[in-house]
């Protein structure tokens, strides 16, 4: 029992990181039809500028995660105004080739940049856990939830409350009706491509110090970001943060009680599983159409 | 002029060696090491001790009266990168001798290419038993296999208290990590420590939660690590999380050293296999040479750590070039047949090579020293 409680909150821990990544991944997709190959990279971006700011440039590491969250942003901005706005009539292959193209850019201008050696990002955080009856977790990594949480009702009440989000909705769901309605769709797509990318770049940035900051490290984060967008249902915000606990839970359970050596793998059996069942998604109601 | 260090190094490690001026092309010498991936850390170190022993002989004149040329491929953490580097270090670049590929995986996934180009190559990491069993006589290993270092670790059982009763294992999941959890388990038996469980880890793993949370429930007092450096960062870090209260022991000669920039809280002591310990160069059986090539990677203003595994790569060079100058000639087939008569001093102690595997088919085999490491709230300490 003990152990399946610590499996739980490890897994929540877990899961509440995956929702922060799958998230902006999907909305690029929802919102663009762009699959964003560079969405790892963009997060191992976010790390590295934690990593230059806290400890080669000693900012206070509060103020370190707010600016590699807006250099994020301003990146991602940048990448839909270089690559993604020419192509805007280009086919989703092409589109999906110059994303691939990116991402090895970025990945070796990070190489180039920062070298092979991972970093470990100092923290204003204690060491010891904070203990809970039979199970214990880092404050660090319960500030990471925290923000992460915060960060995602953020980008609800952005997309639900403000005239931007309502923009991004309508773009979302007809981008010929929204321009008409008057909607800047090229802008919303620059600034739907810099939230999408920030919050890469927040979740990289938030997970460098709790992990360790490496050139490599967006593969396999990436691969994991499609795994939940794709469990949660393409383009669907929500299912993004049932599809980031879903697999945090999967894979803690399934490594701590079956086998730690297919503990990636019980992520995967779960996607193969909604998609044979579930093709649309956990979350969504219907496919879309169109 | 060479200066007194340099001459000390050349002096002590080649005693033969040329002292001419260049008179030809440089002696290439491939070397393949991850230096990008999951065990970067690791390969760039070995990488970096294998460029100050090429800079360190070229000082004192290189071999042959030619100069010495390393050329290093990346390969990637990834097996199919390493083939890839080892067929343009081949075929592009004309190397008649090899070093390589840090982890047993990408040295297995070579060896075949060893077999087909008919080059030898000296392997300075790897430590699955099968590298040398299998039948390749291109092979030579101057790291200790995972059955060497279990049964030298055995050996100094007696020094942990309290007493080591049962151990479990984590260890990434490739033939490195799954060769040392067999290799210790069978060692530690022996001595009468009951083997518990063993968990795995892919190599990209960061989040070891679930195989900690498991391993927390073992009534196991130790738990053996054997992974690359980020792993054992990531895996000493976490244990704190979840307060796993064991004794950790890290196998395979890598250090985590960002643990002592940001070391662990008070209380956590972990134990460390390695086969050079820099902290204490006057330990080491050629205080002289691994002082050496200590003063030399520190010129270099490279992570003092590293130097835990660089002499992997300053050894493996040293290794190779007394091979050239025994068989006179840079050229492939003359250097295997030399390897068998390299009898060094390196930073780890002597190199030499005996038998291993089928008749006719021998690899060779070093025998290397071991020496266990305590890292205690960031300071070292010899066990």
């Amino acid at each position: 029992m003990d152990q399946a409680l610590q499996h739980l909150v490890n897994g929540t821990v877990l899961g509440g990181t995956y929702a922060l990544l799958g998230i902006g991944l999907t909305l690029i997709f929802g919102v663009m039809r762009v699959v964003n190959f560079t969405h790892g990279e963009l997060y191992t971006f976010g790390a590295y500028m934690a990593y230059g700011l806290v400890a080669l440039l000693h900012v206070d590491f509060f103020l370190s995660l707010v600016l590699a969250t807006m250099l994020g942003l301003a990146l991602g901005a940048l990448i839909e105004l270089v690559l993604l706005r020419p192509m805007r009539k280009a086919d989703i292959d092409s589109v999906m080739l110059v994303m691939i193209g990116a991402a090895l850019v970025l990945q070796n201008a990070g190489l180039w940049a920062w070298g092979g050696v991972a970093k470990l990002v100092p923290t204003p955080f204690a060491g010891t856990p904070l203990v809970f009856g039979p199970v214990s977790v880092l404050p660090l990594r319960l500030f990471v939830l925290g923000v992460a949480a915060t960060l995602l009702l953020v980008f609800w009440l952005l997309l639900e409350r403000t005239r931007a989000g309502i923009a991004m909705r309508a773009t979302f769901q007809d981008a010929e009706t929204a321009s008409l309605m008057g909607v800047r769709v090229g802008w919303v797509h620059t600034a739907t491509f810099a939230i999408g990318s920030g919050l890469a770049a927040a979740a990289g940035a938030l997970l460098g110090p709790v992990f360790m900051v490496s050139p490599a490290m967006g593969d396999l984060v990436g691969l994991k970001a499609f795994a939940i967008v794709i469990l949660g249902g393409l383009g669907n915000l929500p299912g993004a943060v049932i599809g980031g606990f879903a697999l945090g839970y999967v894979e803690e359970f399934g490594g701590g009680f079956v086998s730690s050596e297919y503990r990636d793998a019980f992520g995967f059996l779960l996607i193969i599983l909604v998609l044979a069942i579930r093709p649309q998604g956990l979350v969504a109601l219907k496919e879309r159409v169109g | 002029m060479l200066n007194r260090r340099t001459a000390l190094l050349a002096g002590l490690a080649l005693p033969a060696l040329q002292r001419t001026a260049w008179a030809a092309d440089p002696i290439k010498i491939g070397m393949t090491q991850p230096l990008t991936g999951a065990v970067a850390a690791s390969g760039n170190y070995v990488a970096n001790g294998a460029k100050i022993a090429v800079e360190v002989l070229n000082r004192a004149g290189g071999v042959l009266g030619r100069p010495l040329e390393l050329i290093l491929e990346d390969n990637k953490s990834n097996p199919r990168e390493a083939v890839a580097a080892v067929d343009k270090l081949v075929l592009r670049d004309r190397v008649p001798v090899l070093i390589g590929a840090w982890s047993s995986t990408y040295t297995l996934a070579i060896m075949p290419k060893l077999l087909e180009y008919k080059v030898p190559m000296v392997v300075e990491t790897s430590s699955a038993s099968r590298i040398t069993t299998s039948g390749n006589p291109y092979v030579f290993r101057i790291a200790p296999t995972s059955a060497m270092e279990a049964v030298a670790f055995s050996t100094q059982l007696g020094k942990f208290t309290p007493a080591m009763r049962k151990v479990d294992f984590l260890s990434v999941n490739n033939d490195f990590g799954r060769g040392a959890a067999e290799k210790f388990s069978e060692a530690l038996a022996a001595k009468g420590v009951t083997i518990g469980r063993t968990e795995t880890m892919t190599p990209e793993a960061t989040d070891l939660s679930a195989q900690l949370a498991a391993l927390k429930q073992s009534d196991a007092d130790t738990i053996f690590l054997t992974t690359g450096v980020e792993q054992q960062t990531l895996a000493l870090r976490q244990a704190v999380e979840q307060r796993l209260g064991k004794r950790f022991v890290t196998t395979g000669g890598s250090f985590p050293d960002a643990l002592i920039a940001n070391p662990l809280p008070a209380g956590n002591t972990s134990f460390h296999i390695l086969f050079y310990a820099p902290w204490f160069p006057e330990r080491a059986p050629y205080p002289a040479i691994a002082e050496a090539y200590t003063a030399e990677w520190n010129k270099n203003n490279w992570e003092f750590a590293g130097l835990t595994e660089g002499f992997r790569g300053y050894d493996a060079v040293l290794t190779v070039v007394e091979a050239i100058r025994l068989a006179g000639k840079p050229e492939a087939e003359a250097i295997r047949e030399a390897l068998w008569k390299v009898d060094i001093h390196g930073v780890n102690g002597d190199i030499r090579f005996a038998k291993e595997g089928p008749a006719g088919q021998e690899s060779g085999q070093n025998q290397p020293n071991v020496a266990i490491v305590t890292l205690s709230e960031g300071k070292t300490g010899l066990l």
